[in-house]
């Protein structure tokens, strides 16, 4: 156990006075639940839910050579990026592996917002530094410790965004982002979100957090919705099949193992990790990150839970859990690329017993049976 | 405010037992409930004997699995079949429906070292 004290977000009074229950995660003590994971899970599906996600951290990268820069440090081909847009990118290893993944926004012609996962704020800080050279005009600001965030997620997102910003106020398109300032400081407004449902989040200075939250918390209700803990967090992004690092992807596995190819630019002239993925696409991947489902009445499958092929234990559960919206243990697996076919039957080993489970189509869940 | 029934005995760990019956069901109380949330799953005990602080059973909530300890020395002699189609009885009805299995208890005076309503109340705070 480490004995650095864990640490708290602008928020961790209201989250107390809101009943929350607190928990460590990545460093930091953030609610893990509010009313429950279900009924916060559900909110987020059917209504609307509102998450602290002041724990990410915030980079500026900005001049002459940012662009070039971001291109070579990070997978995603950064110079497809118009002003106002974001992407979804990785932070390799020279091994290939993933050290983080991360959200690169472009807020105008030579500056870049990044933003990273809690527990690699300094890790991601200082391998960026790392791959700077002196000559290039390229400057870095880390905002984590200064800047606060909310992310607002579900289908009454949109009329929560009208209460607070008004009906004349833009609600910001899928992965673009917004930067606005006021006697406060910068906030930078973005189209995404970690659920798979309509949404926004925004990042503002730390000190006008709470009457931020307070005010959005108000909305929320109104629409029929709950502030939303880290529980609730896990179960939507796993039924999205969205990666979380740390579960899902570790320096140990690349980004093309991760079923991640779509955010790596291989036809980039160079970046970090790319002598790597080239030699094992070559060579075939090892290994895949399969979605599976429990096929029968069976626990929740958890983190670290031994996963059997063919009678074999070949690997470990990544990311598990019991799914709300589809009533039935769901998770993700590193598995022999052979074995990574969907309608491969597998068995997780759960307190000494096998239970059966298939490898099944990501996303776990899709709006409306689509 | 949850429910502490005044006619039971709690265990440190949350389980519920009426000593004043020679086969007693067992329980989690309404707090635990309360803190576990949504039970998904129950991993029942097996028949047979067992002594008081074993670890008999799992129930799985979302968020954890939590292990169940037997308050009481005895025989388990029946499970409730109903939590494998419905483990959420036991968030709706922790005290009755949601009971976990029976026991056959070997000492009744065993009982005594359990916290009465009382002591689990100050203890649940």
């Amino acid at each position: 156990m480490s004995d650095t004290p864990l640490l708290r977000t602008p928020l961790f009074e209201n989250h107390v006075a809101l009943g929350a229950k607190m928990v460590p995660f990545a460093g930091w003590e953030m609610p893990v639940q509010y009313s429950g994971i279900v009924p916060e899970h559900q909110a987020v599906r059917k209504a609307v839910g509102v998450f602290d996600i002041s724990h990410m951290g915030q980079f500026i990268v900005s001049g002459d050579d940012a662009l070039a820069f971001l291109n070579r440090s990070l997978t995603n081909d950064v110079s497809k990026l118009e002003i106002g847009q974001g992407q979804y990118s990785l932070m390799l290893n020279d091994a290939g592996g993933v050290i983080d993944d991360l959200i690169l926004y472009r807020t105008s012609q030579l500056e870049y917002f990044v933003v990273v996962n809690a527990s690699m704020i300094d890790v991601d800080w200082a391998h960026l530094r790392s791959l700077l050279s002196s000559e290039e005009d390229v400057h870095m600001a880390n905002l984590s410790d200064a800047t606060a965030g909310l992310a607002v997620q579900g289908p009454k997102s949109r009329a929560v965004f009208e209460k607070i910003f008004g009906s004349e106020a833009v609600f910001p398109p899928h992965n673009s982002i917004f930067v606005s300032a006021d006697d406060a400081g910068f906030m930078w407004l973005c189209g995404t979100g970690y659920t798979g449902e309509d949404g926004f989040e925004f990042f503002s200075p730390a000190s006008n957090a709470s009457a931020w939250f307070d005010k959005i918390v108000a909305a929320v209700r109104e629409e029929g919705g709950v502030p939303c803990g880290l529980g609730a967090r896990d179960t939507l992004r796993l039924e999205m099949g969205y990666p979380l690092n740390g579960n899902d992807l570790s320096p140990a596995k690349t980004p093309l193992e991760a079923g991640l190819g779509f955010f790596v630019a291989m036809e980039k002239e160079a970046f970090t990790g790319k002598a790597a993925l080239t030699s094992q696409k070559k060579a075939g991947l090892p290994s895949k990150l399969a979605a599976f489902k429990m096929t029968g009445t069976a626990p929740p499958p958890r983190p670290h839970y031994p996963v059997a092929y063919n009678g074999e234990i070949v690997g470990e559960v990544a990311s598990g859990t019991q799914s709300p919206s589809l009533s039935a243990g769901i998770g993700m697996v590193y598995l022999p690329t052979e074995a990574a076919k969907i309608g491969t039957a597998i068995e997780i080993e759960i307190r000494g017993r096998r239970f059966p489970a298939e490898i099944v189509k990501k996303p776990f869940y899709r709006k409306d049976g689509v | 405010m949850s429910l502490v029934p005044d006619h039971l005995r709690y265990r440190d760990s949350h389980e519920w037992v009426d000593a004043s019956q020679a086969i007693s069901p067992v329980g989690i109380t309404d707090h635990a409930q309360a803190e576990l949330t949504d039970v998904v799953f129950v991993d029942p005990p097996k028949l047979g004997p067992v002594k008081a602080g074993q670890q008999v059973c799992v129930i799985e909530s979302v968020k954890a699995a939590s292990d169940i300890y037997t308050p009481v020395s005895g025989e388990i002699v029946e499970v409730n079949a109903e939590l494998s189609a419905n483990p959420g009885l036991i968030n709706t009805d922790p005290y009755g429906a949601g009971w976990i299995y029976k026991i056959k208890l070997s000492d009744a005076g065993e009982a005594s070292s359990l916290k009465d309503a009382a002591a689990y109340k100050a203890l649940i705070g």
